[in-house]
């Protein structure tokens, strides 16, 4: 069985020191080493951005897409080969400005997928400027006088758009966000994990220390129910988004593979493509 | 006795005009007539007038007729509209539940059959369309339970009181004009067909077979006009192969998806018209970079914008060659015929992962969605290859290598392996790479990556890259075409030829890249060039002379009102030219 080092390879990643991505990085080798993976088995489909450079820093099958299509990138994957384990990632600007619909339509159609965001409030790679996750009155380079449009919830339209899995995590919870991403990996359906990764070059409001102050861990509710939908809407909510944990989670629901009709149960890309000639007449004849 | 006829049914969009044609058509293949299909309808579902044309031979047709002998009309709209497309000594079979009249200055006799009255009296005006087929059918003299036998083939599953009902309607249009018009024409009794049921279908269903026997067991796609009945074909039968349909939430979701599924080592597909086409260009763009197999099917229709969603055009070609920013490998490739629709899908899908390269397939309107007879698809030219993907088991790599899935070969086609694959890892991006994809801003890398991606085309051929209809040398015209046109210039050409006129005609099916080598040879021996096409701008012949320049010999002439070529105006043309 693979160790979490064989998830390892030797490209350094472009990422500022001190980053919040690295420890995202460290999570998914360590949950992918975890529940049993080898590396071939796993394919990382990732989206542009800072954190989008993350798929070529695992040791794994990745594919460095283009910005915000990380998610429709990754479903081919799974519809392809079911067999393989599928995580989509990204930051906030590429799941939740410019890839948006693919996010909510990704949900909805819960195919067998952990998308992971690597939420940082800000647009790093392009040097600064406003994202849908920035807070009113944030000021970046694209908003002088702060920002004047209402900050994004995906958490809440994550559970409108009928997620099964929603979960939040902390990059500094190293612990946590390896836990979550098992088990969102284990989850039969898309799993959606948001995690607060800081950027500590350009975000100096929403640091560190900044979210140690603000999140709730979960844990801190023994009686929190994450298979009861209305008490996650109501935690997040209250909470103002800013919790950590599994949120919410429907085990009954069956995924897309599971309930496409005819849909084979093993890996499509194993299957020979060639047709019989019997198969090739019956085709025909439904055309005389 | 006539070899061919022409006949039309018109009304309201949705009050049964498809479905008319739909009986009437099957009927007629089940006797062996050679069929070609053209649809006029609005981008609306209710209302609006529409009409359906149907060409009936005794020999293989590939067009529409200039003029009309039969015409079917369900209001006073569709008389007024198209009664002067009737010959002289046409028929206009009424419903005459509006007291039809013939309009001034036409000639055509009109029969007044209770077409709605027949059907509400057989319980439902639902079956408006027996009543007017069976009318029609009757004025042919055609045998009666050849279409009965349609008719129970289309109600069957209804039970038999519903086809009983049906075949009433059928008998009684029949009869109510047979009465009135002393029996069937003698003008427009065809001569037997060769009894052979042809296959009949439209060119979006040829794509679609095309698409399975090819391999294909995936499809990701938004509706649009004209290209969703490829996917509603294909979401019926990719899950008796296993795969499935996946309807996204836009072309760039449906494009990106089929990347992924490529990539992943299903052969997936998408379908698209321009508006689409126009979403897809960054993902084609991935797809050309990372060296991902991909095809994708433009349904050519009126463009720009919007345009003329449900109209015959072929003016994307230009978006198609140059819409991806930077510069990629492709392939462009415009089927002209039913069964080349068959033909090149199959092909695409060898050629996507063969050259590791985005296909377009191009097609248009008249072509996707024109209902006609489709000779025999040849099982056994079927050929699946996959080019270099990687088989069996891969030696370990060594430690902090990775597969060189980029490695530089003397073709420009690296090995490919599917994820999943043992000591096959390695990077995918769009970012400029090396050999094991990794990014890289390598100067000296990255000439040599651009050059081993742009020269896999290189020499890459389709077959009938450029198609030859008829070789003439001493032709007084060339003429040059592209897409479903072909068909209509054959038809001109048999009148011209009766003239005295000599033309050669060929059909450029291979976009991009440009066969020159292939289509020189014709327009060097040319006296004159006309290039046929359906835009404004000449996209065709501009491609002829950036690529061969001969500006001098060409003449190029364009229909963009959104219907094809018929063929008297190409014979105009034509003999304007000379």
């Amino acid at each position: 069985m693979a160790t979490f080092k064989e998830f390892r390879n030797n490209v350094k990643p472009n990422w500022c020191p001190g980053c919040g991505d690295f420890s995202v990085q460290a999570a998914i080798q360590r949950a992918a080493a975890n529940v049993g993976l080898e590396p071939e088995q796993l394919a990382v489909i990732s989206g542009i951005g800072c954190s989008g450079r993350i798929s070529g820093y695992i040791n794994a099958y990745g594919l460095h897409g283009i910005h915000g299509r990380a998610l429709p990138i990754a479903q081919g994957v799974k519809l392809a080969n079911r067999e393989l384990t599928v995580i989509a990632s990204g930051g906030d600007g590429d799941g939740f400005a410019i890839g948006m619909g693919h996010t909510v339509h990704a949900i909805r159609r819960n195919l067998d997928v952990t998308y992971i965001v690597m939420d940082n409030q800000i647009y790093g790679l392009t040097k600064g400027q406003t994202s849908p996750r920035s807070a009113e009155g944030f000021k970046t380079k694209s908003t002088p006088e702060g920002s004047i449009e209402h900050t994004l919830s995906p958490l809440e339209i994550a559970m409108s758009a009928g997620a099964t899995f929603v979960a939040q995590s902390f990059s500094s919870d190293l612990k946590q966000l390896t836990t979550l991403i098992e088990e969102g990996i284990k989850h039969k359906g898309f799993s959606l994990i948001n995690v607060f990764s800081p950027c500590v070059t350009f975000n100096k409001v929403n640091t560190y220390d900044w979210f140690k102050e603000n999140i709730v861990n979960l844990e801190q509710f023994p009686d929190y129910d994450s298979s009861n939908r209305i008490a996650a809407m109501n935690k997040i909510m209250e909470t103002h988004g800013m919790l950590t944990g599994l949120i919410y989670q429907d085990k009954s629901r069956k995924s897309y593979e599971d309930l496409a009709v005819g849909f084979k149960e093993q890996g499509l890309a194993k299957q020979k493509l060639e047709l019989s000639r019997e198969q090739f007449d019956k085709l025909l004849a439904e055309f005389k | 006795m006539i070899s061919q006829l022409s006949w039309k049914i018109g009304g309201q969009q949705g009050e049964g005009v498809e479905s008319t044609d739909r009986i009437f058509s099957t009927a007629l293949n089940r006797l062996g007539y050679y069929l070609y299909g053209y649809r006029h309808f609005s981008s609306r579902i209710k209302g609006g007038h529409t009409n359906n044309k149907i060409r009936i031979s005794t020999s293989p047709i590939r067009a529409i007729s200039d003029d009309l002998d039969i015409l079917v009309a369900f209001d006073q709209e569709t008389i007024d509209l198209n009664a002067k497309e009737l010959r002289e000594g046409g028929v206009i079979v009424a419903d005459a539940k509006f007291s039809p009249t013939v309009p001034e200055g036409v000639s055509a006799r009109l029969f007044a059959v209770p077409i709605t009255a027949i059907a509400e009296e057989l319980g439902t005006s639902l079956m408006k369309n027996m009543v007017a087929s069976g009318a029609s059918w009757a004025l042919l003299g055609l045998p009666l339970e050849v279409f009965n036998k349609a008719v129970e083939e289309e109600f069957g599953r209804k039970g038999p009181a519903i086809v009983e009902k049906n075949v009433e309607a059928v008998r009684r249009g029949a009869e109510f004009v047979l009465e009135q018009a002393g029996g069937p024409l003698e003008e427009f009794k065809l001569e037997p067909a060769d009894g052979v049921q042809k296959l009949f279908m439209i060119g979006n269903e040829a794509i679609g077979l095309g698409a399975i026997a090819g391999g294909c067991r995936l499809m990701s796609a938004y509706p649009i006009t004209p290209a969703s009945e490829i996917m509603e074909y294909l979401i019926k039968k990719l899950p008796k192969f296993g795969g499935t349909v996946v309807q996204t939430e836009d072309e760039i979701a449906a494009a990106t998806m089929a990347i992924g599924a490529n990539y992943a080592g299903v052969r997936t597909m998408t379908a698209s018209a321009g508006p689409g086409l126009s979403l897809m260009m960054e993902a084609i763009g991935l797809s050309g970079m990372t060296e991902t197999p991909l095809v994708i099917v433009d349904t050519q229709r009126g463009g720009p914008s919007t345009g003329l969603p449900t109209k015959q055009e072929q003016s994307d070609i230009n978006a198609l060659i140059y819409g991806t920013h930077g510069e990629i490998p492709k392939l462009v490739v415009a089927p002209s015929t039913i069964e080349e629709c068959f033909y090149d899908m199959v092909e695409a899908f060898n050629v996507a992962e063969e050259y590791q390269i985005p296909v377009i397939v191009a097609t248009d309107l008249q072509l996707s969605l024109g209902k006609q007879s489709c000779d025999v698809l040849d099982y056994d030219s079927v050929r699946i290859n996959r080019g270099k993907l990687v088989e069996g088991e891969l030696p370990p790599l060594e430690e902090h290598r990775m597969f060189k899935r980029y490695e530089l070969t003397e073709n420009g086609v690296s090995p490919r392996v599917l994820p999943g694959m043992k000591n096959g890892i390695h990077h995918v991006t769009g970012v400029e790479h090396d050999q094991e994809g990794r990014p890289s801003e390598s100067a000296v890398n990255r000439a040599k990556m651009m050059d081993k991606r742009l020269n896999k085309i290189k020499n890459l051929r389709v077959t009938n890259a450029v198609k030859v209809h008829a070789e003439q040398k001493d032709a007084d015209v060339l003429i040059v075409a592209m897409g479903s046109t072909g068909g209509t210039i054959e038809e001109a050409r048999t009148r011209l030829t009766k003239d005295g006129v000599k033309t050669a005609h060929v059909t450029v099916r291979q976009m991009f890249p440009f066969p020159s080598e292939l289509l020189e040879p014709h327009l060097k021996s040319a006296k004159q060039i006309m290039v046929l096409e359906n835009n404004a701008t000449g996209q065709l012949a501009n491609l002829i002379k950036q690529n061969l320049g001969y500006h001098d010999k060409i003449k190029n002439v364009l229909k963009y009102d959104g219907t094809p070529f018929l063929p008297s105006e190409v014979y105009k043309a034509c003999k304007e030219l000379i």
